[in-house]
Order: C-alpha cells, then sequence, then structure tokens
C-alpha cells in the first residue's frame, strides 16, 4: 500500500482537552522517509498534534479526538487496534530525556525482552546495532554493563534514541529532542536525524525555527490550533505562501 | 595556447575527498551542511570549467578562422546560464537552512558573486565569437600578436583565481589583480594600432571595430577576474580591497 509515498495521514483531526479545542480541523500527511518539523509559538497544538501520531493523548484525562490518523492508510483510532503495536511502530524520542535506571544494556534491551520476539542469543545484536544506529556504540561499548545515569545529557538522549530504535519502529517521534542539550550535543543529533531519515520516518517538533531549517524535509506551521501551512522546508523559510507563517519565521512574534 | 576546460575536473576530484557522514565512525566525519558546502564549491569549480572552455574556444576561432567552433560557443553559453541560476538558487538555500557563520558565511556570500562574474565571462565569450562570425566574412586584417597575447594573460588570470579559489589563496588571488595592469596595457597597445589602420584606410574599418570589440571583450573578462580574485581575498581573509587593489590591507581586528 504505496499512499502516495505517505507513511502517516491525518484528516479531519479535531482534539479537545476537555471542553478546550486543541486543535482544530487538521488535515496532513507525513512523506515516508523524510523528516517532518511542527513548528509554531507556544500553545500552538504541535505537541498535542505530536503526540495523536502514537495516541500517547489517550493517557491524558479528559481528552477527545475526532477524525482520523492513518498508518499505511488505516486509521489507528479504529476500535479494533492495538495500541501497543501502534507505539511500537510510531516510537517516540521526549524532551527531557528518561533512561531507565539500569544498565545502558539492558536499558535498550528493555522493550525487546518485554515484547518476547527476539531470542536471547540475539537480543546482544540487537543491541549493538541499535546503538550503532544511534551513533552512541563508541562511546559506551566498553561500558554496556554501567548505570545508564552515568552518562552526559547528551549520550542519555542519544540512549533513549537507541532505546526506540530496538524494537524496530517505522516512524520516529521527536518531541523537542535536543532543547535539553549543549550546542555539541545538539548537532550530533540533528546529524543523527539526517542518518535516520534513509530507514525511518521521523516528525519532530521544535519552538527552535532554526533547527526545523536545518534538519528537515518539510514543515508545517502550526498557530492556535490550526494549521497554517506546510510546504518543504527550504520554500516555507525563503518564500511561504501565508503572511502568519512569514511572520512568524521573520520573527515578528511568536 | 589556451587549455582550458580540463583543469576543472582535476579540482573536482581533488575536492571529493570527503568520508560520508558515519554512525558514530570516527573523527573524519563531515556534516550534511559540510557536504552540501563541497558540492556548492564543486557547482562553481563546473561554471568556471565552462567560461574557461567558452573564452578558449572563441580565441581559437579567432586565430584559426573557425566560424563553425565560434558558432558551438555561442550555442553552449545557455549552460552557463542555468548553472547560474542553480547556484544563485542554491546558495539562498544554504543561507536559508542554514545560518551559516563566519568562514562559511563568507564562502556563500562570495560564491553568489563569483557566480555573477563567471556569468558575464561567459557572456563577454559569446560577444567575442559574434565578432569572429563578421570578422570572418572578410580576409584577416593583420597578423593577429597581441590580442592572442591579451588573452593568454586573462585566461592564465583565470586558471590562478580558481587556483586561489579551491585552496583559499589570497596570495595567489592578489597577484591576478597585479596582471590586469597589463591586459589593460595590452589593450590601449591594440587600440592604438587599429586606430593607426583605420584611419589610414577605410576599407578597414569594419574589420578594426570588431577587433576593437573583441579586445574590449578580453579587457572585461580580466576586470570580471580581477572581481573574482577581490572575492576570493574575502572569502580567505575578511579583507574587502575592493577599489584600491594596490593598497596595502588593513589589519585584521
Amino acid at each position: 500500500m504505496d499512499n502516495n509515498g505517505m507513511k502517516m495521514s491525518a484528516r479531519n483531526l479535531k482534539f479537545y482537552y476537555g471542553s478546550v479545542q486543541a486543535l482544530k480541523n487538521v488535515s496532513l500527511s507525513i512523506r515516508k522517509n523524510r523528516v517532518t518539523a511542527l513548528i509554531g509559538p507556544s500553545g500552538c497544538g504541535k505537541t498535542t498534534f505530536l503526540r495523536c501520531l502514537n495516541r500517547m493523548n489517550d493517557t491524558v484525562e479528559g481528552a477527545r479526538v475526532e477524525g482520523e490518523i492513518l498508518l499505511d492508510g488505516e486509521n489507528i483510532y479504529d476500535p479494533d487496534v492495538d495500541v501497543v503495536q501502534v507505539r511500537r511502530r510510531v516510537g517516540m524520542v521526549f524532551q527531557k530525556s528518561n533512561p531507565f535506571p539500569k544498565t545502558i544494556f539492558d536499558n535498550v534491551a528493555y522493550g525487546l525482552r518485554i515484547e518476547g520476539e527476539t531470542p536471547k542469543n540475539e537480543i546482544a545484536d540487537r543491541v549493538e546495532k541499535s546503538l550503532k544506529d544511534a551513533a552512541l556504540w563508541n562511546e559506551v561499548s566498553d561500558r554496556l554493563h554501567h548505570s545508564a545515569m552515568d552518562l552526559s545529557g547528551g549520550q542519555q538522549q542519544r540512549l533513549c534514541i537507541a532505546r526506540a530504535l530496538a524494537v524496530k519502529p517505522e516512524v520516529i517521534l521527536m518531541d523537542e529532542p535536543a532543547s535539553a542539550l549543549d550546542p555539541i550535543a545538539t548537532q550530533k543529533i540533528e546529524e543523527l536525524i539526517q542518518v535516520l531519515k534513509a530507514e525511518y520516518t521521523i516528525v519532530i517538533v521544535t519552538h527552535n525555527m532554526q533547527q526545523a531549517a536545518r534538519v528537515s524535509d518539510y514543515t508545517a506551521f502550526f498557530y492556535l490550533g490550526e494549521l497554517i501551512e506546510m510546504d518543504q522546508t527550504a520554500k516555507i523559510f525563503t518564500n511561504p505562501g501565508q503572511k502568519r507563517t512569514e511572520d512568524y519565521v521573520t520573527g515578528r512574534f511568536g | 595556447m589556451p587549455g582550458g576546460g580540463d583543469i576543472t575536473g582535476a579540482f573536482i576530484g581533488k575536492q571529493f575527498g570527503y568520508t560520508k557522514a558515519g554512525n558514530g565512525a570516527g573523527r573524519t566525519m563531515e556534516t550534511h551542511f559540510q557536504q552540501e558546502l563541497n558540492q556548492l564549491k564543486s557547482e562553481l569549480l563546473r561554471m568556471a570549467g565552462l567560461a574557461e572552455r567558452a573564452i578558449s574556444n572563441a580565441i581559437e576561432a579567432l586565430v584559426k578562422r573557425d566560424t563553425p567552433l565560434a558558432e558551438k560557443t555561442i550555442r553552449e553559453d545557455f549552460q552557463i546560464n542555468d548553472l547560474e541560476l542553480f547556484i544563485d538558487d542554491h546558495c539562498v538555500k544554504l543561507l536559508a537552512l542554514h545560518q551559516p557563520m563566519a568562514a562559511d558565511l563568507r564562502f556563500i556570500t562570495s560564491a553568489m558573486r563569483i557566480n555573477i562574474e563567471l556569468e558575464r565571462i561567459g557572456d563577454l565569450a559569446v560577444n567575442i565569437a559574434e565578432r569572429v562570425i563578421s570578422l570572418n566574412q572578410e580576409p584577416q586584417l593583420k597578423p593577429y600578436i597581441d590580442i592572442p597575447e591579451m588573452a593568454g594573460i586573462t585566461q592564465k588570470m583565470l586558471q590562478d583565481v580558481l587556483n586561489a579559489f579551491v585552496n583559499r589563496d589570497a596570495d595567489l588571488a592578489r597577484s591576478v589583480c597585479e596582471r590586469d595592469d597589463r591586459v589593460d596595457g595590452l589593450n590601449d597597445q591594440v587600440f592604438r594600432e587599429l586606430l593607426t589602420y583605420m584611419m589610414s584606410d577605410p576599407k578597414t574599418i569594419t574589420r578594426g571595430v570588431h577587433l576593437l570589440i573583441v579586445t574590449r571583450c578580453l579587457e572585461r573578462i580580466a576586470d570580471h577576474t580581477t572581481n573574482i580574485a577581490e572575492g576570493v581575498i574575502f572569502m580567505a581573509k575578511a579583507l574587502v580591497i575592493k577599489h584600491h587593489a594596490d593598497a596595502s590591507p588593513a589589519k585584521k581586528e
């Protein structure tokens, strides 16, 4: 099922926190093997939207969704969908890295062990591959059984990425993945994203416009719960179609 | 005489020594942005190669009275124009998407300016080729001595400025600026000589005027090459020497 190269789509998505409508009729598509950035001022709904993509909002009391989100053409909000499977296929990396208080190895192996599909003798290989894919292997290969809490901030974030990659997702959602990191660690994450997109589809929320410009292929601008404009990143930052987009990217507001 | 376009291949080959950005693979990892900069560099060098070849063809067409070669030069100019648009767009995108700083910023802004100079050089080569076609409709006015010499100096200036660009060699770029006077001198010399011909025999006027235009084009090519050299010096040293190439540069703070 090709879906025109689109991995996921939102169709007429509306989202409510109780009586407050946080997303107003959002329709957009996420292209496979590309990086899509969601930008906009605080409170515009970009993180809410991101969390809809793997149903993380289900855990919020009073949250209500209308409309559809398609993954490979199938609505993830269908009643008979296994939400755990959705979250396996659509992984997430958070703003503040949250390694488990375990060894580096056990952090990455955790999902594999719980899933139960990987034979024990293959787990070590999968852990190694995930750490390599997350550009962390060279720094930790000699201390896999040390605590993950001893790693630096940037390393912890890459560990969280490795952990997400271990269960072989198709889409990786990133919620401001570098906002807690110093510039060099940030640059490593940004470079990593460029490498990862060959195998995965990536959606990243960032309040840092320059990061969106550096890292993404497509950019969607949200404002007050609405999608104002979505286009190729180069176009959004050189010649956006909407005035509000232009005002935002030139720093006139937000 | 003119060697021209083969240099470009060597330049590009030298520059493609980057390693693929790997998965934490080692110290020689090059970023996505650095790869883009290298690509921009090789696009410019390709355009420069086309400009070099255009001059070389136009002068060869003049000296050998080769009209088909002149026509070929004119026909091929579109490649230079297309590249100019492409490179300009690429530079704007890089500025918008990567917020380059310091040497990277100077490189991209210099690239935008060098781009314009190369396109003009291509157009001037076309102008020469057009004159050649007209000149070939009459017998050759006189043996060409000074014009090929002007062309040789100009072509060496262009070759050197491209070397200077690749190697960020400000000294080599400065030496290019200094040679512009020799081209201007030869231009004046040819001007006086052709005037003498034309004043003594009106039947030589048409050819004389075409040749004056050819030398004017060469003199303009040398000027544009000098502009490129100024761009290279800015890129390499953040020094602006425009409008007074002979003045000693202010110390960089």
